[in-house]
């Protein structure tokens, strides 16, 4: 449960924008979440409306793109998305890889505000 | 309109916007691309720098709660001895239980609590390293709080991330916390001497590291027996000399 951590972090960010920009309300912030990222989405929904209220972000929209895990076969040089349970078992030559190209993300990418 | 502008946070820290402007709405939106860890990105990096400047080999020991971390680190302690010297940090949320049961003359240790969280985090072990002597020091071990779910999200400036799994837990453990088994270089299954009297099927939980960590190196070892100790000495050994 370090998701209220993350988006205490997050917030503190959104705020500084808002003050850069000379905004005056966040309509909508958008965040990348990577299926091994260790956060939860539903936690990170969970911690925004505990600790948004009060703050620039109150009242947006918090939208979260969950990215899969990705990997690469360093023998077929093929990337394919893991499997369920997170194996990564090339597709090609059924070797498992551990060389991920996506999933661990956790990136505060978009900010929109008026 | 596209424009960079430079993001400076409270520590004065800038990174790049990479794209902002006025949308045709009214809106505003601001492409940031800010990695939610920075801070602790941030702060694990500059141990990691601090370390290797020291000439320090840091392992991060991650586990659950009882597989083991602590009896590891008293046998690699007593091995290395005067040889190599050791440090280590030891976190858990309360009590110094397990930097006494660690503490050696040749040996700095210190005892990180955490009060009720989950994890270490760079800021705590970079608190940590500054409360120890770590003048000679070349390995240095941060044992983490035991927990398979949390740690895997933070970066402490290791060089090398050690995940543990005893025989005493369930064959299918890697299965379950794939976040954390996906993050180790090398993975240790402890408690070997309990393979036989707990029917644990060793086979089968190798396998299940091998398909969700194919990228770990896999060692196995029994604290109290001895057996594999020598591996994770010769590990230990090779990755010091190698200066990863």
């Amino acid at each position: 449960m370090h998701e209220i951590g993350i988006m205490s972090s997050t917030l503190a960010a959104v705020a500084a924008e808002v003050r850069r920009q000379g905004a005056t309300r966040v309509e909508r912030i958008l965040l990348r979440v990577g299926a091994l990222s260790g956060a939860e989405p539903a936690a990170l929904q969970f911690a925004f409306a505990a600790v948004s209220p009060g703050t620039a972000a109150a009242g947006a929209v918090l939208e979260i793109e969950l990215l899969p895990a990705r990997a690469v076969c360093p023998d077929c040089a093929v990337e394919f998305e893991a499997g369920p349970g997170f194996i990564t078992a090339c597709p090609r030559c059924r070797r498992f890889c551990g060389e991920l190209r996506q999933g661990r993300e956790l990136e505060l990418t978009r900010i929109e505000m008026t | 309109m596209l424009v960079t502008t430079d993001y400076k946070d409270e520590a004065g820290d800038g990174f790049t916007v990479i794209a902002s402007g006025p949308a045709p709405s009214g809106r505003t939106t601001v492409e940031l691309r800010l990695p939610l860890l920075d801070l602790n990105d941030r702060q694990a990096a500059l141990n990691r720098a601090h370390f290797r400047a020291q000439g320090i080999t840091a392992f991060n020991l991650v586990s659950s709660p009882g597989s083991g971390k602590t009896a590891l680190l008293e046998r690699t302690l007593d091995e290395f001895a005067h040889a190599v010297k050791c440090a280590v940090l030891v976190g858990d949320l309360e009590t110094d239980c397990d930097a006494r049961r660690l503490r050696r003359p040749h040996a700095p240790v210190a005892q990180i609590t955490t009060g009720s969280s989950c994890h270490l985090d760079a800021a705590m072990v970079a608190g940590g390293a500054n409360a120890l002597d770590l003048e000679g020091v070349r390995l240095l071990f941060v044992e983490n709080v035991g927990n398979l779910v949390c740690p895997a999200a933070f970066d402490l400036g290791e060089a090398v991330r050690v995940v543990l799994l005893s025989a005493a837990e369930g064959e299918d453990k890697p299965l379950k916390y794939p976040p954390i088994f996906k993050s180790a270089q090398v993975v240790v299954v402890t408690k070997l001497d309990l393979v036989e009297p707990l029917g644990f099927d060793l086979a089968t939980a190798l396998d299940n590291i091998r398909r969700i960590a194919p990228q770990a190196k896999i060692l196995t070892v029994s604290s109290r027996s001895g057996a594999g100790l020598s591996d994770w000495y010769a590990f230990l050994r090779t990755t010091l000399e190698a200066g990863a």
